[in-house]
């Protein structure tokens, strides 16, 4: 089934592959890079992209390989994005789908929370959850996961309200189904379809977040690399040494084009409103 | 109408006061006191040095008392005095505040001249290719991170760095001209991604709208395709995009940290980072909340304009 929508809608086929090819490149990493992503080599500091030296994307101010770092890096950004996707996903729906199904005072408890996150710009709040819980890689991924919480919380919400009161709901609470059956059973599978599109969508936000966040030196923290923290060590040195901004700044760009044309592609899959308009 | 504003700000007045206790208890509770936060992972101190300290820094009360007083000097317009600079929070931010405001409204200006004329053009589907690389441009403006594309136009345009003042502020009052070239690639930079998500939006509303009967009917009744597109689409496809606007505005304002960190620029954004780095915590909390009351204010403003334009549209 999936099979067939996917040979349908290039976009989202293209979106998919450049995303299982970065998945591929971040497991490769664990076994193989180029060059030792870590090790500083002063001999080589800041050459230039060339195929002689084998420094295909060049070096960076220490002297490391920018490719085999961009790889190594790919396996971090990744795992942050993917894992704070999973905590605003896990946390959002749970709070989402109890708030549109209970409602009256855990509704409004539970959305009065949410509105106090959604109230900072989702840069500032994760700058400032990384300010208070101190600057590490888990860190990053609790600060990137608490700032998408409101989202997954607000869409759940609605998509549970505007199917609650259906007859198949009625019909399973009349056979005796009990609320976290009817919860989880019945109207949670009716949801996913959003969900997926709202999770491709945070997936490519937490890229861009932690690599903001890296980039001002408040997320991936030295030696290791993060796309984004390469990009703010290369501040210094890119008017010299050009490529070691940017390189890492196209693959992110690339990955986001990835996951935004995924995206896309799913909405259209999953979401028919639109699909006459196009 | 009025009973619905009314009804917006006291849920406004509730979520500030939620915002405060958020970023207050925060600094506070997680890991340890905001004066460990101060002190840094560097600094041994005794329990003994510690229990001083708190009462030098007035932090020797409960948290509620001291979430309390803080609440209350800030009501008073006391935000407290920086840990670093003995300054007062409030009149350092409000020395910041012009920039960062200027440079999310030029922000602003740029992604609508850019986004909207492109996304009309995209919906009307004249020219294929034409239609393709918008569409292309929209994605690559979607997904480029706000600061790369600040790197980008240093690099590309760092032989303007005579023409273009940078790392000082004019005002825009002072010089209008030489204010708009200092901000010119900064908002640019900034606005980039907004210009896309605006364009994409107004091309999938006049998309939408076009399907409409009444745009059927206007057809019908011989109506020219240029009238129908500005009297009958485009003010109905332009709604939603205010919507997009105003909540996109507040997040200029957060963007605006990292584009000031690369232009060098003194707003708020760098004043986050330097409180940041600084372990500066009054300057923290007070420039947090202003930022995010800047943000509930915006997005309530966005809802009642949108109630006060489209009369189809009514809140109890």
């Amino acid at each position: 089934m999936k099979h067939f929508y996917f040979k349908k809608n290039r976009v989202a086929f293209i979106g998919l592959l450049i995303i299982i090819f970065f998945i591929f490149i971040a497991i490769m990493s664990i076994f193989w890079t180029p060059f030792d992503p870590l090790e500083m080599n002063f001999k080589e500091i800041l050459q230039a992209p060339c195929f002689k030296t084998r420094h295909f994307m060049g070096t960076d101010q220490f002297g490391r390989d920018i490719l085999s770092r961009i790889i190594y890096g790919s396996r971090i950004s990744l795992s942050v994005s993917f894992s704070a996707t999973f905590i605003a996903a896990t946390f959002g729906v749970l709070m989402g789908i109890w708030a549109g199904f209970l409602g009256g005072i855990y509704d409004n408890c539970i959305m009065r929370i949410n509105d106090i996150l959604f109230s900072f710009p989702s840069l500032l709040l994760g700058i400032f959850i990384m300010a208070v819980l101190g600057e590490n890689i888990y860190n990053v991924i609790i600060a990137i996961g608490i700032v998408y919480i409101p989202q997954f919380a607000r869409i759940s919400r609605a998509a549970i309200l505007a199917i609650k009161n259906l007859e198949f709901v009625e019909a399973a609470s009349a056979i005796g189904g009990t609320r976290n059956r009817i919860l989880f059973k019945h109207l949670l599978p009716n949801i996913i379809p959003c969900l997926i599109v709202q999770t491709s969508l945070c997936l490519s936000l937490g890229i861009l977040l932690e690599s903001s966040l890296s980039f001002l030196g408040l997320g991936v923290q030295p030696p290791f690399p993060s796309w984004g923290n390469m990009l703010g060590d290369a501040r210094r040195f890119f008017i010299i040494a050009p490529w070691s901004a940017i390189f890492p700044g196209l693959t992110i760009v690339l990955i986001v084009v990835g996951f935004n044309l995924l995206g896309d592609g799913l909405r259209d899959i999953l979401d028919p409103r639109l699909k006459n308009v196009r | 109408m009025y009973n619905y504003i009314l009804k917006r700000f006291i849920s406004l007045i509730l979520v500030l006061l939620g915002v405060s206790i958020l970023i207050f208890f925060m600094i506070r509770l997680v890991p340890g006191s905001a004066l460990e936060l101060y002190l840094g992972t560097q600094v041994e101190v005794t329990p003994e040095q510690m229990e001083e300290l708190k009462i030098i820094f007035g932090e020797d009360k409960p948290v509620l008392v001291l979430y309390g007083e803080w609440l209350f000097r800030i009501l008073r317009g006391d935000f407290g005095c920086s840990l670093r600079t003995s300054r007062p929070v409030l009149s350092d931010i409000i020395s910041r505040l012009p920039l960062t405001l200027e440079l999310t409204i030029f922000a602003l200006s740029f992604s609508v001249i850019i986004g909207l004329p492109l996304g009309i053009l995209s919906s009307r589907k004249q020219n294929p290719f034409m239609d393709l690389v918008i569409r292309i441009t929209g994605l690559l403006g979607l997904s480029i991170p706000q600061f790369f594309l600040a790197i980008l136009f240093v690099l590309f345009f760092s032989s303007f760095e005579g023409w273009i003042p940078m790392g000082v502020y004019i005002p825009l009052f002072k010089n209008p001209m030489l204010s708009l070239k200092m901000l010119f690639f900064p908002s640019l930079a900034l606005g980039g991604g907004l210009a896309a998500v605006i364009m994409r939006f107004t091309r999938n509303s006049i998309l939408e709208v076009f399907q409409m009967d009444y745009i059927r009917t206007a057809r019908s009744k011989g109506v020219s395709e240029k009238i129908i597109l500005i009297k009958h689409v485009l003010k109905n496809a332009l709604l939603p995009v205010i919507t997009v606007l105003g909540f996109n505005a507040g997040y200029l304002m957060g963007g605006a940290v990292v584009i000031e960190e690369v232009f060098a620029l003194p707003g708020m954004g760098r004043l986050v980072l330097y409180a940041i780095y600084q372990r500066d915590y009054p300057l923290l909390q007070g420039i947090v909340l202003i930022i995010a009351a800047f943000f509930v204010l915006i997005n309530l403003f966005t809802d009642i304009l949108y109630v006060y334009i489209d009369p189809r549209i009514r809140y109890g």
